[in-house]
């Protein structure tokens, strides 16, 4: 029986699905929870009590918000292009659901194991800007397009800096595989190998530029209720609304699983002694999605102009910048090799 | 070859399992949900009066600027990641290379900013 599994075409397929579903229903079952965890996280912020009707606590206000998408009519504007229309959700949620083939929750747990893995998360998360141009494209309608244009163009120009932030990991590790850049934060001091010391200025860039990528507040611009309603969504209705929604909370999961495994060692035990393992890395992205929880509560939102201004003039030539200065410090060996050996492990 | 292949399938079945699952929701909502178009449910969203013209009208021009800039710098870091994967094994001539091919970038980037393509007022 084991051998059917191993050997034969169909057996290798069957387990590769298995995994992938063990992987995709966790995962969107648990933004369900999310959603209710932030949602109560503002209320708390605010004084408010928030969801607390359905089930106890309400913590199952998620499920009943979901059967309410099902039983809503799916509206198609007049002018709208239908094909187009219902493929841009379509994209979005796709493209934020094939990112998490890659990604491992443990040692060689990768479902995809491939070695190109973190180029393959850059240029899918790329495509992600698709669905937003479709989608406002599509409806035919002015503020869906107002909105697509700002959310692409602030989504590629975060993108930049994103991709010369990664650079920077990757001079230190020498591989694009998350599992090769978790291995190689491994070290006697626990967590203060993790990139986060030696890369520090770069752990706020990539912070700040994963909630603009996400289009999170405080740079959810395109979503701006007072100018643009709700961007390049203000069209969809029932599930094909709700595939965006989803697509944007999983590409904020995601951000949460790069800032873990980039910065915050991955699987590894912050203590020297103590047993790695998955709950350390869930545990991180938790840790993480409070925080991004957080900033959207108490952050006022951002100016357009600010918002460019901060992506071009402020973020790339620092990340520019860093890029360089790691590696002049990694090949010359300065200050006696020491960062040499702390970031590279040379 | 193989082994490469069966490498990247995973990624296959993730992109079929994702399709199946917006396919379902979308189609669920459309088998359930009553529905029942007016003119003016289906008119485009406007501040209550009926839409002029066409959406998909001119827009600033500053956008494409940004996606072309865009492009130069995404084609920048695709130059660097062979070289920062390869990093410790490179040679004097392969580092100072990039440092030049950076420095040009910079100078280029220094024109725009000058130029005004980064102007957002």
């Amino acid at each position: 029986m084991a051998e059917f599994f191993t050997n034969t075409n169909l057996g290798i397929f069957l387990v590769i699905l298995a995994k992938t579903l063990l992987l995709i229903l966790p995962i969107v079952a648990s933004t369900a929870f999310l959603m209710y965890g932030e949602r109560k996280i503002w209320a708390a912020v605010q004084l408010r009590r928030g969801p607390n009707v359905v089930g106890a606590f309400g913590i199952l206000q998620s499920f009943a918000d979901f059967i309410k998408y099902i039983v809503k009519e799916v509206v198609f504007p007049a002018g709208a292009d239908r094909v187009v229309f219902l493929l841009a959700p379509m994209i979005s949620v796709v493209m934020a659901v094939i990112v998490w083939a890659v990604i491992p929750f443990g040692d060689g747990w990768a479902i995809a194991d491939i070695n190109v893995a973190i180029l393959y998360v850059f240029a899918v998360s790329s495509l992600e800007v698709y669905g937003v141009i479709m989608g406002g494209w599509a409806s035919n309608s002015k503020y869906p397009f107002l909105g697509s244009l700002r959310s692409a163009a602030q989504m590629i120009s975060y993108e930049v800096s994103i991709g010369l932030i990664i650079i920077g990991i990757i001079i230190s590790t020498g591989s694009l595989n998350f599992g090769d850049i978790v291995n190689a934060q491994k070290g006697n001091y626990g967590l203060l190998n993790w990139y986060w010391l030696p890369h520090l200025p770069m752990l706020f860039l990539f912070y700040i530029s994963a909630l603009a990528e996400t289009n999170r507040p405080p740079f959810d611009l395109p979503e701006a209720e007072s100018e643009l309603v709700a961007g390049y969504q203000v069209e969809y209705s029932s599930t094909p609304f709700m595939l965006f929604f989803l697509g944007e909370l999983l590409a904020m999961v995601l951000m949460t699983a790069l800032v873990t495994l980039l910065f915050f060692g991955g699987w590894l035990s912050p203590i020297p002694g103590i047993s790695d393992g998955l709950l350390w890395m869930v545990g991180k992205m938790f840790l993480v999605y409070f925080t991004f929880s957080m900033v959207k509560a108490i952050t006022p939102r951002y100016r357009y102009d600010q918002l460019m201004r901060l992506g071009w003039k402020v973020f790339l030539p620092l990340s520019l910048a860093w890029v360089v200065i790691v590696s002049f410090l990694a090949k010359f060996e300065a200050f006696g090799g020491v960062y040499a050996r702390w970031a590279i492990g040379g | 070859m193989e082994e490469m292949l069966r490498e990247y399938l995973p990624i296959l079945v993730f992109l079929a399992v994702a399709v199946g699952l917006g396919l379902v929701l979308i189609l669920a909502a459309i088998l359930v949900a009553v529905r029942n178009p007016d003119p003016e449910k289906v008119s485009a969203y406007e501040c209550g009066f009926n839409a002029f013209d066409d959406a998909r009208m001119k827009f600033d021009v500053r956008f494409y600027l940004v996606s072309i800039l865009f492009i130069i710098f995404d084609l920048e870091i695709a130059m660097l990641f062979p070289w920062a994967v390869a990093f410790k094994d490179l040679s004097m001539v392969a580092f100072w290379s990039m440092m030049v091919f950076l420095g040009v970038l910079t100078i280029g980037f220094a024109y725009e900013w000058k130029k005004g393509a980064l102007e957002w007022e």
